[in-house]
C-alpha cells in the first residue's frame, strides 16, 4: 500500500496489513508518519507527534 | 474459552505491531484502544464493556499510561502492567526504595529538594555523580555532574523548570564498562538479555539515544537479580536495567512499558510471543 509523504512527496510504502495508528517511515526523508485511515487500499498519514516530555520507557 | 486482549496505545510502533501479530498467529483476538482519540468516563457505571479479558497497557506517554491504567483497574479490568507496578517503575525514587527494601544492590542515591541541599549531598556522594529526573524516560535530562561548578549551574537552571525537576535525585557514578545490561522478565521468567553500549561519547546507553544492542547470555546471577528486581516492583512484563561492577551487579532501573525491537533483532527471542502467552494466562486466571 502506498501514499505520498507530506514532507517530501516521495512514495511511502506500508505493509498490506497496515492498521490505523501504526507508525511508518518515509524512506526518502526519514519522517515518521502515523496512519490515520486505511480505506479500500487508500492510505492517509500525518506526521507523528513530536515526542512528548513524558514519552519513553 | 476464546480470549480477547485489549491493547491500550497511543502509537502503534514496531513493538505493538509485533504483539498484535503474535496474537493473530495464536488465533487470539485483539481490541485496539486508542488513548488519543477516545475519552473515558471515570464512573464505574460508565465503564466501556468488553474491551478485553485482559488489557495490555502500551501508551508511550507515561502520564496517559498510568492514568488510564488506574481508570481501567477501577472499572474491573485486569491490566498488564498494573498501576501499582507502573507507579513504582515510572518513578526512579520509588524504584530505588523498592529495590532497597528487597535488599537488591542498587547505586547509592540521595534526594534533596533545594540546590543548596543537593550541593551538600554531592559532598557526601562525591563527584562525578548523576542527576536524574525522578520521572523521565529515554535518558532525558540525565546529567553527569563532574564538579561543584557544573552542579551549581545545572541545579540553578533546574530551578526554572517544572517543580518535578526540583526533586534532586542524585546517584553515585558507578564504575562500569561502557555498557549496561537490560534483562527482560515476563511473568516470573527471564526471557532475554542484551548489553546496551553507549554511543558517540554519550554516557547514556538508551537505545532511543543511539545506544547499540548486543546479545547477553543469561547466567544464573543475571537470572536471580532480574527475577528479584521484578518481584520487588510487583512483577509483570518488565525490563530490568543493571550495571556490572567489581562487587557484582547493581540494578538502577526497572521499565514497565518495555521496548524490545533491538532485543528481538539481536537475540532472536520472540518476546511478543512470551507477552501474549502471559496475557492469556492472566485472562484465564
Amino acid at each position: 500500500m502506498k501514499t505520498k509523504c507530506p514532507e517530501c512527496d516521495a512514495d511511502v510504502e506500508a505493509p498490506d496489513d497496515v492498521i490505523v495508528g501504526e507508525v511508518v517511515s518515509c524512506s526518502d526523508c526519514g519522517l515518521e508518519l502515523e496512519v490515520v485511515s486505511v480505506d479500500n487500499g487508500r492510505l492517509e498519514v500525518k506526521p507523528v507527534q513530536i515526542a512528548g516530555e513524558d514519552w519513553g520507557e | 474459552m476464546p480470549v480477547t486482549i485489549g491493547i491500550v496505545y497511543d502509537q502503534i510502533r514496531w513493538e505493538e505491531k509485533a504483539i498484535i501479530d503474535a496474537a493473530k498467529k495464536g488465533n487470539i483476538k485483539t481490541n485496539l484502544i486508542d488513548a488519543k482519540t477516545n475519552f473515558f468516563r471515570l464512573d464505574v457505571n460508565g465503564a466501556k464493556k468488553g474491551l478485553g479479558d485482559v488489557l495490555l497497557q502500551r501508551c508511550v506517554s507515561y502520564f496517559r499510561n498510568i492514568h488510564l491504567t488506574a481508570l481501567f483497574e477501577n472499572q474491573g479490568y485486569e491490566v498488564v502492567n498494573p498501576f501499582s507496578v507502573a507507579e513504582v517503575c515510572g518513578n526512579k525514587l520509588l524504584t530505588t526504595l523498592a529495590l532497597e527494601k528487597a535488599e537488591i544492590p542498587t547505586p547509592k542515591t540521595v534526594v534533596a529538594f533545594t540546590p543548596e541541599a543537593a550541593l551538600k549531598s554531592l559532598d557526601e556522594i562525591g563527584y562525578p555523580a548523576m542527576l536524574k529526573p525522578v520521572v523521565g524516560s529515554w535518558g532525558r535530562l540525565i546529567v553527569p555532574l563532574k564538579d561543584s561548578e557544573t552542579a551549581l549551574a545545572v541545579l540553578e537552571e533546574r530551578e526554572y523548570m517544572f517543580p518535578l525537576y526540583h526533586v534532586y535525585y542524585i546517584q553515585e557514578m558507578v564504575k562500569r564498562p561502557p555498557r549496561d545490561i537490560r534483562v527482560f522478565v515476563v511473568g516470573g521468567e527471564v526471557v532475554a538479555g542484551i548489553y546496551r553500549y553507549s554511543f558517540g561519547g554519550d554516557i547514556r546507553t538508551n537505545i532511543a539515544r543511539g545506544g547499540k544492542a548486543e546479545v547477553c547470555r543469561i547466567n544464573s546471577e543475571l537470572e536471580e537479580v532480574g527475577l528479584r528486581a521484578a518481584e520487588a516492583v510487583g512483577g509483570g512484563v518488565l525490563g530490568i536495567d543493571m550495571m556490572e561492577t567489581k562487587e557484582g551487579l547493581v540494578v538502577h532501573e526497572v521499565n514497565h512499558t518495555v521496548e524490545f525491537q533491538a532485543t528481538t533483532a539481536v537475540t532472536g527471542v520472540n518476546i511478543p510471543k512470551y507477552i501474549v502467552g502471559y496475557l492469556i494466562r492472566k485472562a484465564r486466571k
